[in-house]
């Protein structure tokens, strides 16, 4: 009775796994195959071969696009943990009227649809000179990315201590000191969970970039995969597809399963508080 | 103290310009456009057209058809990830070998892009040459390849399923950091009582979780209903599938009718603030900011 209950538990953590994990290996089993090979259903390519791997970067501008992607989400991560530092102590260790509303006008900000501020952000992106650049891409992902870095940071600075910041006090230390000098340096493990998401939701996003780009040159991977085409409109080249999405996956999934404790604490103090 | 006060606001303000200038203002832009005629190419030589842009959503049956989806999209599949997260979650509680690397598994899903699982699961439900097909028809529960996503009634079901493998995790997630912080003693009391381990769950685990679960529920929910790459990558703009953002967009860049697209932005927020407003009155959710 016992053994066969553990049994069963066995074969639904295994299905669970596969589950999870088959489509992504589908994915990678398709790049490997090259030519007719891709439209016969088989468990392992025959003759793998990287084709697929040498011609996204060959036949489409995919390394352009990855360099866009990370000047996009490092510039926009950079910019947004600046301005949510300040911010975090501000709505973190200074009481004052007005925090908790602000608190979640930021929280709301995360809240509302992309496409509701598309025909703004449009007419912004095109008075700024921004249209086709990457640094419409900076602008319009500080959207999402700063109420989310406030927001965790703020958390985060809530929680240290008291004493340290009137320890500072009495040597004689203002506001600007204390953030720089006293909490940033214990920081480094929230930044950096915190700036991991950040880029990662950058670097996934695809209606602003899918918008704000129309050229080769500022496009970023996701829109990239997404508009992939091969020689003919009506064939997709699926296996280039397939490569370009591993290429792009397999440094996410490192970072992930390498930060996953941070990650798992970052989102629930971003998202659970109750 | 009061200097540090002026300090603080001091140390707001650029987050808040900024936040003003790449959300509020865009914002009210939107609404602005929503009641005028203004093109893409014509941006800064329109007129006001009151409420006819509104006028004609309510007379599309296409808009319908988006709202329909989007309701639906986000009822279910939110619905669905909540279940599957729930149980998944209790699993990963549970102590067992590898219960690490069966973490690792579920996060991936949640890992990859929207845009990259749309496209592997395009690949997957291919009609010619999709696994999905091939193991069906070989386990003989299909006799013909089918066109999942251009099958007008499967290609919504076939959207949701994809969006429950990606999003699972992430309420999964949630839940578990809920369950770990349940007290220990509570449930060795239950066990020496003898309590069933199904009363146990209902009774006190569930009202324990439900504030984290609730939260967790209302932002998938939120997400579900803004939902656009998914639509857009696995199905374009198919009007079986096409979601409320979709639908905007299409009229704001596709269409270039900023006016008609923005009135349809517009309604969207509505709806996202109705939902937020029923969640936080009937699921009473506290989002704890300033504490």
């Amino acid at each position: 009775m016992v053994g066969l209950r553990r049994i069963a538990f066995a074969l639904v953590v295994l299905g669970i796994v596969a589950w999870a994990v088959f489509p992504f290996a589908w994915a990678i089993v398709t790049s490997l195959k090259a030519g007719s090979a891709l439209f016969t259903v088989e468990a392992w390519p025959s003759q793998p071969s990287l084709a697929n791997y040498a011609a996204i970067f060959r036949e489409q501008p995919f390394g352009r696009n990855i360099l866009n992607s990370l000047m996009a989400a490092s510039a926009v991560v950079a910019l947004s943990l600046v301005l949510a530092v300040l911010a975090a102590y501000a709505l973190g260790r200074v009481r004052f009227r007005g925090r908790g509303l602000l608190l979640f006008v930021v929280l709301g900000v995360s809240m509302f649809p992309q496409v509701a501020v598309l025909s703004g952000l449009f007419e912004l992106v095109r008075w700024l000179g921004l249209y086709n650049r990457i640094g419409s891409l900076v602008l319009s992902y500080l959207i999402f990315t700063l109420p989310f870095t406030v927001w965790v940071l703020t958390t985060f600075m809530r929680e240290l201590p008291k004493e340290l910041e009137e320890a500072a006090m009495v040597d004689g230390a203002g506001p600007f000191v204390i953030v720089t000098r006293v909490f940033l340096p214990l920081m480094g493990p929230a930044l950096a969970a915190t700036g991991l998401l950040a880029f990662i939701a950058a670097w996934n996003e695809f209606l602003f970039a899918l918008t704000f780009t129309l050229t080769d040159d500022a496009r970023t991977v996701p829109v990239a995969i997404a508009l992939m085409s091969g020689a003919s409109q009506y064939e997709l080249p699926w296996g280039q597809i397939m490569a370009a999405s591993v290429v792009v996956t397999v440094p996410l999934i490192g970072l992930v399963l390498l930060f996953q404790r941070r990650i798992v604490s970052g989102l629930t103090a971003g998202a659970v508080k109750g | 103290m009061r200097q540090r006060r002026r300090a603080a606001w001091l140390f707001l303000l650029p987050m808040l310009v900024v936040l003003a200038g790449v959300a509020g203002w865009p914002l009210f832009r939107t609404v602005f456009f929503s009641f005028t005629d203004a093109t893409l190419a014509t941006l800064d030589d329109f007129q006001g057209v009151g409420l006819d842009n509104y006028l004609w959503l309510m007379r599309d049956p296409v808009w319908w058809r988006a709202v329909w989806n989007t309701l639906v999209f986000a009822v279910v599949s939110v619905g669905i990830e909540t279940a599957l997260g729930l149980g998944i979650a209790l699993i990963l509680n549970a102590h067992l070998p590898g219960r690490g690397l069966l973490r690792a598994a579920v996060l991936i899903p949640w890992a990859i892009p929207t845009v990259v699982s749309a496209q592997m699961w395009g690949w997957m439900f291919h009609d010619l040459y999709g696994v999905v097909n091939a193991i069906l028809m070989g386990l003989g529960l299909i006799a013909k390849p089918r066109a999942w996503t251009a099958d007008p009634d499967l290609a919504l079901p076939v959207v949701i399923a994809v969006d429950v493998w990606k999003s699972t995790p992430f309420m999964a997630l949630l839940i578990l950091a809920a369950l770990q912080m349940l007290p220990r003693d509570l449930y060795e009391a239950a066990r020496v009582d003898g309590v069933h381990p199904v009363k146990v769950f209902v009774r006190i685990t569930l009202p324990l979780i439900r504030p984290a679960l609730m939260v967790a529920v209302l932002f998938r929910t939120l997400d579900a209903l803004r939902v656009f790459d998914l639509m857009y990558v696995l199905t374009g703009n198919s009007r079986s599938t096409m979601s409320m953002s979709v639908y905007a967009r299409q009229y704001l860049i596709d269409f270039q009718d900023v006016g008609y697209g923005s009135a349809a932005a517009t309604l969207l927020v509505l709806v996202l603030a109705v939902a937020t407003v029923l969640a936080v009155t009937l699921g009473r959710v506290r989002v704890d900011a300033g504490r």
